[in-house]
């Protein structure tokens, strides 16, 4: 019991500690880590831009079948979203050297627009939090974070995230 | 707020040691100190007006309820609940980061390596980045190439862990050259390893590196190399052994149009260790894979030899423990429960292994593909051993092997052929069917006696209906026959699965489920595996609370597979990230 409560107490300790700090951060940037696209260049993530409209980041893995009914999903609507609000998205594979090879041909014969980059051994995904797939983030023209979602609504939650985009694209609050 | 920071810092310090937590000093002392740097820099920055740092995290904890149930082969839990969890959070500025994961095994859930024991914080790092130079100490993970000769990861979900401890250094000095070099301890579990790894990695992209003279060529040409070497002590009674093992691996990665090729091979020096039987003999690995594709239509084909290439920080770890490398499984990594009840790892020790899949999406609107169209994904895997001549010394003790290269050995490990169909119906319908046939060779894969090859055969539907707005159903039916021929035990026999999973409103969901082993042999173990689970996720929180049966099942993770035993009783999961 006593292990238990010391435990209890370091976790709310860590948690009080940087609260301090997490309060009057702003908006969280995309960190700064390598990613590898599909035809094996080193891009940084740094450079992920759209000309001052919202980016949408998408994890997922081959493995991952919710992750790839959403995205499969948002295909079919992807046109109309670029139309409306210039949105740019861009999966993230956490696929591992096992199935890393497959992304490529998947994305292909699914005919996906999206920019896609690989994420072998898991760098973004751990300098993001990401505990499982999928997990959505939308960033503004500033390349700040303003929406996360890390589960699959399967009643309408493309349609959420569409409407999430059109209210970031008119600088407005996403929720 | 500086100040409040240490004094939190100290008081932190002295919480742990007086409660005695069974972690290194290190692990006290280091977190300490960083939380101190952490205060001090955004103390800084605030001061010199700069944009401030950013403190960001994520947050899991599983807690298990169990209940015996010896028709099951649930045992009785001591502790009668079980708690796994962790934290990371992340401190960011610019381009310094520093960060923890604070973790808890109180004690673990069951099916978790012993090793995982009371709390700590055990990972922690500080990183900077400057001038495409980037320094990391602590902790970190790496990967050199495909991970032939190194790859420290992290699996949260399944207890793999074999992160490194010491310094990372990543430098791109030009456009098109990517250096890294690592050198320290691995991670075992809640302390490290024996054994000192280091290593070096370079890849060039020629393209990028030569971008003037190479515009107008339209192949894609990456070459690189790596050489990692371990160190560990000899203390052996009896035998020398190498105390400095040096692996080292080239590799190649050609991408014109829709074909990209990619090819490493690693070699080892003789490396005598308690998962390959203490044999002096070099190793040898080649992955290769080749992919075409174009809209509509991907090919993969890739191949996997290898020879004597377990390579350990420590000569006498066994499981999954301190593994330098990792040598991926080339089968698919089925999602569905029943077609993943018999997968299959990389025997480190020997195995020719080839993989194969192909996608196609069949039109919209033509007429196979309907309204729609339909995707077809079909895959072919299959793994043998070497075909190799054992040698003997002059007393007839075995002391290696030879293996021939272009030749496969008579043992089959594992194989699968599967078709995975899925179609869109309408607007509120549409479907994934997966027919999958697995040979699993028990006797070789688990080292029990007396199982000959397992025959599986596993189809799947799963069913998706949009009811309206506010509600989604989805019907996952399986069905695992299992042949095996006349006169031999078929394993568990045959098993049944009903999932139904409904989803409520935007944040809500109920699943129900009964996994049935209808054709155990034995009438009193002709269990069903009744489960439910509720679940509430909004934004980056989820809380799921479930109840009931969990089967006995093989997870595989690093190369190696581990039994998770029967359970029963009642879990509750939270995650969240911010």
């Amino acid at each position: 019991m006593k292990r238990i409560s010391s435990a209890l107490l370091c976790t709310l300790f860590l948690f009080t500690a940087f609260a301090f700090r997490f309060d009057d951060s702003p908006n969280q940037k995309l960190p700064s880590v390598n990613v590898k696209t599909l035809d094996g260049k080193v891009v940084n993530t740094n450079t992920f831009a759209n000309d001052g409209k919202p980016i949408i980041i998408d994890f997922w893995a081959t493995w991952c079948a919710p992750c790839k009914k959403e995205l499969n999903e948002i295909m079919e609507v992807y046109p109309d979203w670029q139309a409306e609000s210039g949105v740019k998205l861009i999966t993230i594979s956490i696929d591992d050297q096992r199935n890393s090879p497959k992304v490529k041909p998947y994305v292909d014969s699914k005919g996906w627009e999206f920019e896609t980059y690989l994420d072998e051994n898991q760098d973004l995904k751990r300098a993001m939090n990401v505990n499982n797939v999928p997990h959505t983030f939308v960033l503004n023209g500033k390349g700040e974070i303003v929406w996360q979602s890390n589960v699959y609504n399967a009643n309408g939650g493309v349609e959420e995230l569409h409407a999430i985009v059109n209210k970031v694209a008119k600088g407005e609050k996403p929720e | 707020m500086l100040w409040d920071l240490f004094f939190l810092a100290l008081r932190f310090e002295k919480v742990l040691t007086e409660n005695a937590i069974p972690v290194k000093k290190a692990f006290v002392l280091i977190p300490a100190l960083l939380t101190g740097l952490i205060s001090f820099l955004s103390a800084q920055t605030s001061l010199n007006n700069i944009a401030g740092g950013q403190i960001h995290g994520n947050f899991e904890l599983t807690a298990q309820y169990y209940i015996p149930d010896s028709i099951i082969g649930a045992d009785t839990v001591p502790e009668k609940a079980l708690f796994n969890g962790f934290s990371n959070v992340t401190y960011t500025n610019g381009n310094f980061s520093a960060g923890i994961r604070y973790e808890s095994y109180l004690n673990h859930l069951q099916g978790y390596p012993d090793g995982y024991k009371g709390t700590g914080i055990p990972y922690r790092y500080a990183s900077y980045k400057n001038d495409g130079l980037e320094i990391t100490v602590g902790s970190s993970y790496e990967q050199f190439g495909s991970g032939l000769t190194l790859r420290m990861y992290e699996e949260r979900a399944l207890g793999y862990d074999n992160a490194l401890e010491g310094f990372r250094v990543r430098y791109s000095p030009h456009k098109g050259i990517y250096l890294k070099g690592v050198y320290g301890k691995q991670r075992n579990f809640m302390s490290y390893g024996a054994g000192i790894v280091r290593g070096i990695d370079g890849e060039i992209n020629l393209n990028e590196l030569f971008e003037s003279r190479m515009d107008s060529v339209k192949t894609q040409f990456i070459v690189g190399g790596s050489f990692v070497s371990k160190y560990q002590v000899d203390q052996d009674p009896f035998l020398v052994l190498p105390q400095n093992v040096g692996t080292w691996s080239a590799r190649t990665n050609i991408i014109r149009n829709k074909v990209n090729f990619f090819a490493e091979y690693a070699y080892k020096i003789n490396d005598p260790s308690s998962s390959n039987g203490f044999i002096y003999k070099p190793g040898e690995a080649l992955f290769s894979s080749i992919t075409y594709s174009q809209k509509g239509f991907g090919a993969y084909l890739s191949v996997l030899r290898i020879d004597n290439f377990s390579f350990r920080s420590d000569r006498t770890a066994a499981l999954q423990q301190l593994q330098i490398n990792s040598l991926p499984a080339l089968t698919k990594q089925h999602t569905y429960s029943l077609a993943a009840y018999y997968p299959f790892a990389s025997q480190p020790n020997g195995q020719i292994s080839w993989q194969g899949e192909l996608n196609y999406k069949l039109k919209r609107g033509s007429k196979l593909g309907g309204k729609y169209g339909t995707d077809l994904t079909l895959n072919y895997s299959a793994a043998f051993g070497l075909d190799t001549n054992q040698l003997h010394d002059e007393n007839g003790r075995r002391y290696s092997y030879s293996s021939k290269y272009l030749s496969i050995g008579d043992t089959l490990f594992f194989q699968d052929v599967n078709l995975e169909v899925f179609r869109k119906f309408s607007k509120t319908w549409k479907a994934t069917f997966l027919y999958s046939h697995i040979i699993y060779n028990k006797n070789a894969l688990e080292g029990k006696a007396n199982y000959p090859y397992i025959n599986a055969d596993v189809i799947v539907a799963d069913v998706i209906w949009h009811v309206n707005d506010k509600l989604t159903l989805r019907t996952d039916a399986e069905h695992l026959y299992v042949g095996g021929k006349k006169g031999h035990k078929e394993d568990h026999g045959n098993w049944a699965t009903l999932l139904e999973e409904i989803s409520l409103g935007d944040h809500y969901f109920v699943a129900v489920m009964d996994q049935w082993n209808y054709g155990n042999e034995d009438p009193d173990h002709r269990s069903h595996y009744f489960n439910v689970q509720g679940g509430f996720s909004k934004g980056t929180n989820r809380i799921v609370l479930g109840y009931g049966k969990q089967r006995q099942g093989i997870l595989c993770v690093g190369g190696v597979c581990r039994l998770v035993p029967a359970s029963n009783g009642f879990t509750l999961t939270i995650t969240s990230s911010f």
